[in-house]
Parts: structure tokens; C-alpha cells; sequence
């Protein structure tokens, strides 16, 4: 047995992604905590950008939240939420977008908005888009990072609330979107990142004692894998620690008994 | 000029049913006391408009306040979902609600286009998004000099915005600092405004560049300290996360959350007495 759970190597996984120094736009949840294990580990000089309007954020614990009173206090700055999307998100400022999703499909497209068929009467009904929609296009490239599971993993969208490739190919181009999409998907199981021509999503690593039949069956579509299956390399004692004191702090900070 | 007064003369003077009504606050400073005060004067057939409608918003919703909600992200942050929210537009309880969903930066420039006077707002946005299909308000425009293909919404114009700040002078200056949303922009794109605050002072102490608004855009301020709680005021108390844990057992059920609105809300003649019942439930 490892000694490091599946979430902890997908967050540890995904903020080895974020460069030192890169400008990043923070989703909440997953990507959140694994955008602040960057900043305390290899990238000290990320700038954590959160869509309140907070500007080069350190916090000490993590948000519940993206406006947690944390994020302005360590912020660099804070503008105000206009401000925000038109001159630093679609003014180009964006090098990083960190995304979650509740679904995605094959070519990178993700669904935070409902599920069923009829948008009007949703089976369930979803926060929606957020900030995402133009996070997805504006920003240089996107990350995203969610657990793998046939649920989520779909052949088929039941909403498209933010683009990646479209319908694969150059599709994307179409739309005459600025930024690259979705270079890398992050989850609990591996690393799929987009072929270079039909733009679909491909097994490129896989996590240490994971199977790529347990990564199939946990994908609703027939998952394309690399010829050269990179393994990832597990976490260091370092990385871990750093993850489970931010954790750890985050859960005193929210009024939880610490795990 | 502002007119300083209490907070259920501000309600029951400029919010009427069938009115349109921005009460904003982006997680933080959240009009909380307001938007109880609305659910006790039993307001009705509202259109409510927030970017990020959270536990207030649920309320107002399953309260049956609400005819029409405008907004672009409706969850519980960091908890999971809106559940009066939810059932609103999963099974119409406790009735229909008719919604216009939106992203985050056609609302912020929807705002500001309301404050700028103009009639719409345009945006690079929506590219590739399904949400065009759904929202007829989700249009396109041909830039005149190059011919881009660009978004455009229609302005925010509320009938009323409800903010929540910290300070405001007593002759209705406001002032608010941190992270500030698109409360400005919404006071100045309202005809008529409501603000509640942390404290009224002699002095704003206001340094150059800072988010003012003047005491001639309010309509009312109502000093109601904790105002924004279980959200927080920057430099006054911090946001009650271990609370919009809480809300998420309180609403996932109607009885619950009804029973819980009685006793914390309709029973209680203002925030203060709100609070005290809050707290003393937390102590049990």
C-alpha cells in the first residue's frame, strides 16, 4: 500500500504542472489546493489570481470559498469583479486556468451547469458557469483536474458550459478563440493531455499501481493510450507534508477538528 | 442625499412586489440582514439579479419571494449545491421560478454597462458555450473597425440594489474596502438603492481612489452591525465558514428548512435578534 491517498497524488500531480512564476487563475476546490501546494513547494513565485478580484493571494489556508477574507488580506491587490474579467482575464494577463468540472468529455469540453436532457427541467441542476466560460477561452492554456469515474468521464456532454477542443481536429480555431485549451487533465488516477492533430484526450501518465484497465473503466468512452505510458513519480515526504499541513490548518481555520 | 434610517423603513419604502432587485456582494459583505428583512415584509413576484445568489438567495427562493432569478454561478461555495435553489428549478417548489443564466464576466460588464448608462454590455465571451442556445439575452455583435464576432448582453438596470459596507458618514457617504464585487457598479446602475453598514462614523477617513459611493447615488443606509453574517465584513468579523457547512443539512430538506426560517427569521423582528437565536442555537 502507498502511503499517499489518491487525491493527495492528484494534487501533488497537478501542482507539479504549475510553472515557478506563472500567472495563475484559480478554480475553487481541488485545483485551489493544488495551486497553493505549488506556491509552498517548487513555484514561491506564482501569482494566484481568484475570480473575487484577489491579485497575487498567499493564503495560509485555504478558502472555502473564492472570496475567503484570507485571499484579500495575502492579496498583492484586489480590484473590483469587472475589473477582473475585462482588463486582467480577456486583457490576455491569464497564463493558467484551473478548472475543475463535473463532467468532461473526450475532447476537454466541460459541463458545470445540469444534468439531464432538458436544460429547462434539469435531472440535476449545477452551480453553473462562473467565471469558467471565458476562463476557458482567455486564458493562455487551461488545466483541469478532476476524479476519474464513467460518471463524469462522458462520451457525451449533457451541457457545454465551457469549450475545449469542440469536436476535436482544429474545431476549436473556429470559434476564434484566443487561448491554447486544455493542455492537461489531472486526476486521481493519471494524466491525459490532448493529441497534437485529433485533439483527443490521451492517457500519457498514469499514477504508481494504477491499471490502465482501471483507468479505462473508469472513462465512458473507448480512452485512447500512449505507445509510452509515463509513470508518474510518487510524492515526496516534502510534497506530502506541505499538503497535509495546509490541510490540516484549513480544517482548524473552518471550525473542523484536525484529521 | 441619503436618508439615514432603519433598515425595515428602507425595505418597506423602496421595495415593492414585482420589483427587480440586485442585492450583491461577491462572498463577501453579503446583504444578509436586507435580504431577511425582504422575507419578513413577505415581498413577492421579485426578479432577483446577484452573480452569485448563496445562502440569502436560497432563502428568498424558498420563501417563495421569487418570480425570476438572473445569475451566473448558484451554488454553495466550497459546500455543494443550493438546495431551495435546486428545487425551485428541479421541481418547482415551492413554485416555478422562471431563470436567465449568464458567466461571471457578462454580468460584471452587464453591471457596469447599467452604470455607464449605456444600453448594453460587450464581451468577448461565451465562445463555444451552450448557454447561447438557452438565454435569448446572449446576443452578437460585428465589431464595426474589425469585424470580430463579439458577445453582448443586455445592461443590468435594477429597480433597487441592496449592498452591504462597512462604514458610511452621517451624511450617507459610503464606504467599502476588500473585495469589493460589483457593489458599485450596481448601486450606480439602480434607480433606487439600499445600504446597510457596519457603523456610521463622523469621519469616512477615505483615502484617494478608494470604492465611495457618494451620499447623492444612495437612497437609504441603515446601520446594521453583522449585517453580512454568516459572510463576513473585511476588518470587522470574519466569513462563518463552519456556517455555510451547517446551511447545507438546514436546506437539503423542506421541513427543515422551513421550520429553521420560522424560528430564526419570521419570529425574530430584526438581525439583532436573529443573531442572538443563531448564536444560542450554536452554543446548544
Amino acid at each position: 500500500m502507498p502511503d499517499y491517498t489518491s487525491d493527495e497524488i492528484m494534487t501533488v500531480v497537478a501542482a507539479r504542472q504549475l510553472a515557478n512564476g506563472c500567472v495563475c487563475f484559480v478554480g475553487i476546490g481541488l485545483p485551489s489546493a493544488a495551486a497553493n501546494l505549488a506556491r509552498l513547494t517548487h513555484a514561491p513565485d506564482i501569482v494566484l489570481i481568484y475570480e473575487s478580484g484577489t491579485i497575487g493571494s498567499r493564503p495560509e489556508v485555504l478558502p472555502l470559498s473564492i472570496g475567503d477574507g484570507e485571499l484579500a488580506e495575502t492579496a498583492l491587490t484586489v480590484v473590483s469583479v469587472p475589473e477582473m474579467f475585462r482588463y486582467w482575464l480577456q486583457g490576455g494577463r491569464i497564463d493558467v486556468g484551473f478548472l475543475a468540472a463535473a463532467q468532461l468529455d473526450r475532447f476537454g469540453n466541460i459541463n458545470t451547469t445540469m444534468v439531464g436532457d432538458d436544460y429547462a427541467h434539469p435531472k440535476v441542476r449545477l452551480p453553473g458557469a462562473g467565471g469558467a466560460s471565458e476562463i476557458a477561452t482567455s486564458a493562455g492554456e487551461v488545466f483541469v483536474m478532476l476524479r476519474q469515474s464513467a460518471r463524469a468521464f462522458v462520451a457525451k456532454l449533457d451541457f457545454t458550459t465551457s469549450i475545449g477542443y469542440a469536436e476535436g481536429g482544429d474545431s476549436r480555431a473556429r470559434f476564434g478563440i484566443p487561448g491554447k485549451g486544455p493542455t492537461r487533465v489531472i486526476t486521481d488516477l493519471g494524466i491525459l493531455t490532448p493529441d497534437p492533430r485529433s485533439r483527443e484526450l490521451t492517457l500519457t501518465g498514469i499514477h504508481p499501481g494504477v491499471t490502465v484497465d482501471q483507468v479505462r473503466a473508469a472513462t465512458g468512452w473507448a480512452l485512447r493510450v500512449a505507445d509510452t505510458l509515463e509513470i508518474t513519480k510518487p510524492p515526496t515526504a516534502a510534497e506530502l507534508s506541505s499538503l497535509r499541513d495546509l490541510h490540516a490548518r484549513t480544517k482548524r481555520a473552518h471550525g473542523e477538528v484536525a484529521a | 442625499m441619503a436618508k439615514l434610517t432603519s433598515l425595515a423603513d428602507a425595505v418597506a419604502t423602496q421595495i415593492h412586489d414585482g420589483d427587480t432587485i440586485a442585492m450583491e456582494g461577491f462572498t463577501h459583505l453579503i446583504p444578509v440582514a436586507a435580504g431577511h428583512e425582504v422575507i419578513r415584509q413577505k415581498k413577492r413576484d421579485l426578479t432577483v439579479i446577484r452573480m452569485t445568489p448563496d445562502l440569502v438567495y436560497d432563502q428568498l427562493i424558498g420563501m417563495g419571494c421569487v418570480k425570476k432569478l438572473i445569475f451566473s454561478w448558484g451554488g454553495n461555495p466550497g459546500v455543494g449545491s443550493l438546495h431551495r435553489f435546486r428545487d425551485a428549478i428541479e421541481n418547482g417548489w415551492p413554485h416555478p421560478i422562471e431563470f436567465e443564466e449568464h458567466g461571471h464576466a457578462a454580468m460584471a460588464s452587464a453591471y457596469a454597462a447599467g452604470a455607464s448608462g449605456l444600453p448594453f454590455a460587450v464581451l468577448r465571451g461565451y465562445l463555444g458555450s451552450d448557454l447561447p442556445k438557452h438565454n435569448l439575452n446572449i446576443r452578437t455583435i460585428e465589431c464595426p473597425f474589425t469585424g470580430e464576432i463579439l458577445a453582448a448582453v443586455p445592461a443590468i438596470r435594477p429597480d433597487v440594489a441592496v449592498i452591504h459596507a462597512q462604514k458610511a458618514d452621517r451624511a450617507g457617504n459610503v464606504l467599502l474596502w476588500g473585495i469589493v464585487g460589483v457593489q458599485k457598479e450596481a448601486v450606480l446602475a439602480a434607480k433606487r438603492s439600499i445600504v446597510t453598514v457596519e457603523e456610521i462614523v463622523d469621519d469616512l477617513g477615505a483615502p484617494p481612489n478608494a470604492v465611495v459611493l457618494p451620499s447623492w447615488v444612495v437612497g437609504s443606509v441603515c446601520c446594521v452591525p453583522r449585517g453580512a453574517a454568516p459572510s463576513y465584513a473585511h476588518g470587522y468579523y470574519a466569513r462563518d465558514n463552519a456556517f455555510y457547512k451547517r446551511w447545507d443539512g438546514i436546506a437539503r430538506d423542506r421541513e427543515s428548512f422551513g421550520a429553521w426560517m420560522r424560528c430564526n427569521v419570521i419570529e425574530t423582528g430584526n438581525f439583532d435578534e436573529y443573531e442572538a437565536r443563531i448564536r444560542a442555537h450554536a452554543d446548544a
